[in-house]
Parts: C-alpha cells; sequence; structure tokens
C-alpha cells in the first residue's frame, strides 16, 4: 500500500471540508472494501479521512413502518439488533451473511454502499426495499444511487449519514455463494409491499439492477411458476471462472422462484 | 508520521507509525508479538485475527492508526501465567492443530464465538461461525470438537 495522510475529523463537516481539501481522498469508514483495494494498489489516495472520530455516526432506529441505519453501524450489529429483525428479518439475515464474522465486526452499510461492489449484498437490499440514502447534503432514492460497477450518484466528497428502508409487507433474500470468497455469484432480493413487487439481483451483471419484467409478472401472479415463464437475455451478465453468463442466468431464476416460494 | 497509542494484551504501548501501518505489521515487527500470523494478507484467511475491544478483527485489514485507544488482545494475552486460557487448553486437549499457522487466529476468533453463541453451541454454528478462518492441514473436524468443549469451559469458568 503506498502511504497516505491520514486525517480524523471529530464532525461530519470537518470530514467533508478535509476530504474538499484533499488532492485526492477518500472517506475511510470500515476498510474492508477499501484497504484490500489499496493494498492491491486498485486504489491510491493523497489524504485518509477517517470516519471513526465522529461521534453519532452509528446507531439503528425502528419505528412502525420503517428502520433508519445511521451509517456507520457496522453490519455485525445490524444482524443482531432484536427491532431490526422484528422489523426486516430479511435485511437482518442479509447483513448477517455479509463476509465473515471479522469483516462484520469492521465493515459499514455507508461503505458497502458507497463502494457498490457488483456482487455486494447491501445494494440489493437497498434497492429490493426502496431504500432512501441520507448524505451530507441531500436525499437520493436507492434507484439513482447505484449507477454502475463501483459507481454511485454521490459527487466527490459526498458523504453517506444515514439509509432509511422502508418495512415490506414481504422480503427474502437468497444468494448463491461463492463457496470460498463467500461473494454471491448470484444474489436476488424479493419485496411485496401494496401490491407492488420489487426485485434486485447483484452479482449477475455490473451493476445490481432491477428486472422489471420480473416485477410486473409476479405483481399479476405473485408464483415461483410466474418466475420460471420469464427469460433473461444472457448477453447482459457476468463470465468469469467461477460462473459463465447463461449459469448465472440459470442462477437467478432457481433463486428467485426459492425466494417467491419462501413469501407466499 | 501519526503518533499511535492503544493497550496490547493489557500493556500500554505507544508507537510512531507510518499511516499505511497495518495494525498486524505494528504487533509483529514494533512489538515483537508475532504471535499474530500473516497468512493470505488479503483479510480471508483469519491467521491474523485479534480481538480489539472484544471484537474479533483482522489485522491485515485494519491501519494501525485505527487501533488508535484500543484494547487489542493477541494469542500472548490469553494465558494467565502459564495456566493456558481454556480455548488454548481445548485445542491442544483435542489436537485441534496440525502445523499450528491458523491456530492464534482461530483462537482468538473461538473465544469471542463461544462468548456470543447460546450456552447449546452446535457444531454446525462452530463451523459457520468459523467461516473466517481457514485450517489447511486438520480438516476442521478436531477445531471444531476443541471450540465445543472450549465453550463449555469458559463457561464452566465464568
Amino acid at each position: 500500500m503506498y502511504d497516505f495522510a491520514y486525517q480524523r475529523p471529530s464532525t461530519v463537516d470537518e470530514a467533508v471540508a478535509a476530504f474538499a481539501a484533499s488532492g485526492d481522498a477518500r472517506f475511510l469508514a470500515g476498510g474492508q472494501s477499501l484497504l484490500p483495494m489499496m493494498k492491491h494498489r486498485l486504489v491510491r489516495v493523497s489524504d485518509i479521512v477517517d470516519l471513526a472520530g465522529i461521534p453519532g455516526m452509528a446507531g439503528i432506529r425502528t419505528d412502525r413502518d420503517r428502520v433508519v441505519i445511521r451509517a456507520g453501524t457496522l453490519h455485525a450489529d445490524v444482524a443482531e439488533h432484536q427491532g431490526l429483525r422484528g422489523a426486516i428479518p430479511a435485511l437482518a439475515a442479509l447483513v448477517a451473511g455479509i463476509g465473515d464474522r471479522q469483516v462484520r465486526n469492521r465493515g459499514t452499510l455507508g461503505g458497502a454502499l458507497a463502494h457498490n461492489d457488483p456482487a455486494g449484498d447491501y445494494p440489493a437490499a437497498a434497492l429490493a426495499l426502496e431504500a432512501t440514502i441520507h448524505t451530507d447534503r441531500r436525499t437520493i432514492a436507492a434507484d439513482d444511487f447505484f449507477t454502475g460497477m463501483f459507481e454511485t450518484a454521490l459527487a466527490e466528497g459526498e458523504l453517506i449519514t444515514a439509509v432509511e428502508f422502508p418495512a415490506p409487507e414481504a422480503a427474502a433474500y437468497l444468494k448463491f455463494a461463492n463457496p470460498a470468497s463467500r461473494y454471491a455469484v448470484v444474489g436476488v432480493m424479493i419485496a411485496r409491499r401494496d401490491g407492488r413487487v420489487r426485485v434486485a439481483v447483484t452479482g449477475a451483471g455490473p451493476c445490481v439492477f432491477r428486472p422489471l419484467q420480473l416485477e410486473a409478472a409476479l405483481e399479476r401472479a405473485f408464483t415461483p411458476q410466474t418466475v420460471a415463464a420469464v427469460s433473461f437475455d444472457h448477453r447482459r451478465f457476468n463470465g468469469d471462472i467461477h460462473a459463465t453468463p447463461q449459469y448465472r442466468v440459470h442462477l437467478i431464476t432457481v433463486l428467485a422462484q426459492r425466494a417467491v416460494a419462501t413469501m407466499a | 508520521m501519526p503518533m499511535v497509542a492503544m493497550t496490547v494484551n493489557g500493556r500500554p504501548i505507544s508507537a510512531e507509525v507510518e499511516a499505511r501501518t497495518l495494525l498486524v505489521e505494528l504487533l509483529r515487527s514494533s512489538l515483537g508479538l508475532t504471535g499474530t500470523h500473516v497468512g493470505c494478507d488479503t483479510s480471508q484467511c483469519g491467521a491474523c485475527v485479534v480481538a480489539m475491544n472484544g471484537r474479533t478483527v483482522k489485522a491485515c485489514t485494519v491501519l494501525a492508526v485505527q487501533a488508535a485507544e484500543a484494547a487489542v488482545i493477541t494469542i500472548e494475552g490469553l494465558a494467565t501465567g502459564e495456566v493456558l486460557h481454556p480455548m488454548q487448553t481445548a485445542f491442544r486437549e483435542h489436537h485441534a492443530l496440525q502445523c499450528g499457522f491458523c491456530t492464534p487466529g482461530m483462537v482468538l476468533s473461538a473465544i469471542e464465538l463461544a462468548q456470543r453463541l447460546p450456552p447449546a453451541v452446535t457444531p454446525e454454528a462452530i463451523r459457520e461461525g468459523l467461516e473466517g478462518n481457514l485450517c489447511r492441514c486438520t480438516g476442521y473436524h478436531n477445531i471444531v470438537a476443541a471450540v465445543g468443549a472450549g465453550a463449555t469451559a469458559m463457561r464452566g469458568k465464568g
């Protein structure tokens, strides 16, 4: 890893100002994605602005119809939060499956969304649950947030402060995890609320996405058979040493069918 | 260069480090605590696991400056004098290691797991709880047995 200047501000405003005053800065939350990228020299920075010294960055609030998670909340704390497990059990289960215990002890919600890994679990939850991302300067709908591979709608130096997840009537997340890395080869999250169905697919393409045709079909008939009748063009999907595009298409169908079956 | 201060195995330490210095490098190179191992250096294998403020972390993926003011426990900090920690004893009694390279991280992860899981801990829960620690020798069978026994011994002690 190349060396950098280390800053540890004590407020969000100071953090944003420190970022703006730097040549090429990154915010550091848990560092479970950023530090490996820096070690591999995929990312080189002039400054690291560590968010750990800012009070109030972590915490979970559950209301009757929504959950608000502060951006610095650790995955381990989200997974084990009793109120959240009651309000959106599928979200708690998804977060309990990120990385491993040690990664969940460091990794944060804000970091995971800002990183937007193509095989990330949290982006699927944010998109399927129709989350709202709060930053230091505005709110962004999940539909507008994930713009491409490792790309988001965040402006340079914009900092996520909290994420609001409306509670669905039912939701389920299923992933086919790579047996070694535990990353999703494909993950499918489905959420149902007020007669509407939202589906988010991660791991299959360059960025998490909603298969709109599948959503519309499931709104007409929420059954596993509906899923089987919807086809995908495999040319849109990733192929690598772990799975071909055709296999990823197959996984979308199988996982979506199983998710629907658990919710029906 | 930043100054960093923390407690390691109950002892206050301070050191001047490069910002990029990893916690595991500080432990091994500056403090000479070479019980914490570096296996993959990519936060997959778990040989570098230490406890930081009571939570296990992969010390190859934590900056030393991120551990400022923290309480860090390494494998060297578990025994009381000549008396091994119950989890260490269980690993020895169940022959839960061959080459021993993964063992320090395995033991630290196992202790947090034992503290976190309900009393009747199942072998399946142990296997799942140790997903962040890889062993390339033993096939895990004896490790799982040791963690179960160690967890029971830890409760008996508490």
